[in-house]
């Protein structure tokens, strides 16, 4: 069984911890926050703002602003484009992530 | 400072690079203006530089010629000629009477401001996925087939173990091969084109040997595999309530239509679909650039019918990386002539324009071949979301026309709110116009970008950063 990692012969750095919703999940240096929910099996992180669907990557390029997601308390981050750093807190966004 | 002309080029993609590189040769000074951290546009996307990836090449075709194309810009922005702007995005270029400013917003955030002057640009936008709606394809796992290649290629990451990859374009087979390389089981590759669509265009198709050998090296691959390619299937429903946990694909007929009693479910946790592609034009509007159906119109010599401003690679029709190179190459060698007073030569470029032709027409080929079931709408239930921001469903849409009079994609929206949430119908405008049974029109985004308000309110004579010396 091969994984993309070992395709690419990848020798990161160490890992590291950031928070999703207070569980801790394991990120790699130069993973954005997609890629890290993606490696811990998170696929949607967001509900939308009419009917609460759950969103997660669609473009994975910036353009569809569905994986939209609360990084460090700022809402309506892409996650496909945003990249992590130890101790980053990620939080499932609901609506437009504002209190309101 | 010197006096040698300014040239911003937007975008580092095949077409951005080469066209650098062609007009740093030449006596310019280059500022190349591109979004990501690194050179290489989608194509060449490479993985990010912390994961210290010792075999990229892996995740790519082509590789000697990146090579060649990094090694050139190491090469420019070492001898001072080329500057490289990364993790800049662009959201407008301003022309103004005797020369243009760029404006971008840095990092990933995309908050704070930074402009460039220069006395001429040249646009190498890109191109982005187009997905024609199903029920079901708002759910979670399923992503467009370029998206799960920019998330493989960019951060070594896969979205699921078993993948259905799915609808139509020649794109399709180096998805469904690398995520198949990448540990992914593909369960099926589900393609709407059929031998006689190909049979049709064999002429332009089979002047392209190379393209033709880089097609049968995948499926080789894909055999090895296992995947076996469902041509002329289509998939019509996504299952699942939080995520993607299967799909359900059935047989066209000749005129694309869903064939009755053929309908089959697979299981997957992840779908990555394409419908093709379309041009990034945002920029080019907003300068006022004549656009030819949904691509940039340039001349023989890429430039647009605005003074000063050039257009290559998918921006000016989707054709893939080789004739993203070539145009690229013409554009930045028109630059390099045009703003020094000199007549570009023609002879030097006579190769170039003859390729330039071939694989236009056989773009031209892929693309009739390429094409969506004709009938794909009627698949769409109307409860179907068609605007993934706004939430509209197809049945809205449906209604907007039908009861209400809508007859155009811009009333459609008026009524629905259809393409006005945070994507500004970059996604869901294709589908609309389908649905409403009336062509796209180009949108004339204003911005290429969502921008801060605290960015728009900044006074207008702020300092611009100057080209490379």
């Amino acid at each position: 069984m091969s994984s993309p990692l070992d395709l690419a012969d990848a020798r990161p750095g160490p890992a590291f911890t950031v928070t999703l919703d207070d569980r801790e999940i394991e990120a790699l240096p130069g993973q954005t926050v997609a890629a890290a929910l993606w490696a811990a099996g998170v696929t949607s992180w967001r509900t939308t703002r009419g009917a609460g669907r759950p969103r997660g990557v669609f473009c994975g390029i910036g353009v569809c602003f569905d994986c939209l997601v609360t990084v460090n308390d700022r809402p309506n981050q892409r996650a496909c484009l945003v990249p992590l750093a130890p101790g980053d807190v990620i939080r499932t966004q609901e609506g437009t992530g504002h209190d309101d | 400072m010197t006096d040698r002309p300014h040239l911003a080029v937007i975008g580092a993609g095949p077409a951005g690079l080469a066209a650098t590189l062609a007009a740093a040769a030449r006596g310019l000074r280059v500022t190349l203006v591109d979004s990501a951290a690194e050179a290489g546009g989608q194509f060449y996307r490479q993985p990010a530089a912390e994961l210290r990836a010792r075999r990229p090449q892996a995740l790519h075709h082509q590789w000697r010629v990146w090579e060649r194309l990094r090694d050139d810009l190491r090469a420019h922005l070492r001898a001072g000629t080329v500057r490289h702007l990364t993790d800049h995005h662009v959201w407008l270029v301003e022309r103004r009477p005797t020369d243009f400013v760029v404006h971008a917003l840095l990092g990933p955030e995309q908050e704070d401001p930074a402009t460039v002057r220069a006395d001429a640009v040249l646009l190498a936008t890109g191109g982005y996925e187009q997905v024609l709606p199903f029920p079901g394809w708002t759910l979670p796992g399923v992503v467009t087939a370029g998206g799960a290649q920019a998330m493989l290629k960019g951060t070594l990451v896969v979205p699921g173990r078993t993948a259905v990859v799915a609808g139509t374009g020649p794109l399709l087979l180096p998805v469904a091969t690398g995520l198949a390389a990448a540990g992914v089981e593909v369960a099926a590759l589900v393609e709407s084109a059929g031998a006689r669509a190909f049979a049709r265009h064999l002429r332009p198709l089979v002047s392209q040997p190379g393209k033709l050998a880089e097609g049968a090296l995948y499926a080789a691959q894909l055999a090895r595999r296992r995947v076996r390619p469902l041509f002329r299937h289509t998939v019509v429903e996504a299952h699942g309530t939080e995520r993607v946990e299967a799909v359900t694909v059935a047989a066209l007929d000749a005129a694309g239509r869903v064939r009755p009693g053929t309908r089959r479910r697979i299981a997957c946790d992840s779908l990555a679909v394409s419908h093709g592609m379309l041009a990034h034009t945002d920029l080019a509007e907003s300068l006022g650039c004549r656009l030819d159906g949904h691509v940039v119109h340039v001349d023989d010599e890429q430039r647009t019918d605005v003074p000063r401003v050039w257009a290559a690679g998918e921006a000016t029709g989707i054709g893939g990386s080789a004739l993203a190179l070539i145009e690229g190459r013409i554009a930045g060698s028109s630059a390099a002539a045009r703003l020094t007073g000199t007549e570009p030569d023609r002879a030097e470029w006579d190769t170039s324009l003859k390729s330039r032709r071939r694989l236009r027409e056989f773009a031209a080929a892929l693309d009739a071949v390429y094409r969506p079931p004709a009938h794909w709408s009627e698949q769409v239930t109307d409860e179907t979301l068609v605007c993934r921001c706004e939430e509209v469903t197809a049945g809205a849409v449906r209604a907007a026309v039908d009861d209400l009079g809508a007859g155009d994609p811009r009333t459609v929206k008026l009524l629905t709110r259809a393409g006005m949430g945070w994507c500004q119908g970059r996604i869901c405008g294709p589908a609309v116009a389908g649905l409403a049974g009336c062509r796209p029109t180009p949108s004339r985004r204003p911005f290429a970008r969502p921008v801060p308000l605290g960015v728009l309110a900044q006074e207008p004579d702020h300092p611009t950063e100057e080209g490379p010396s």
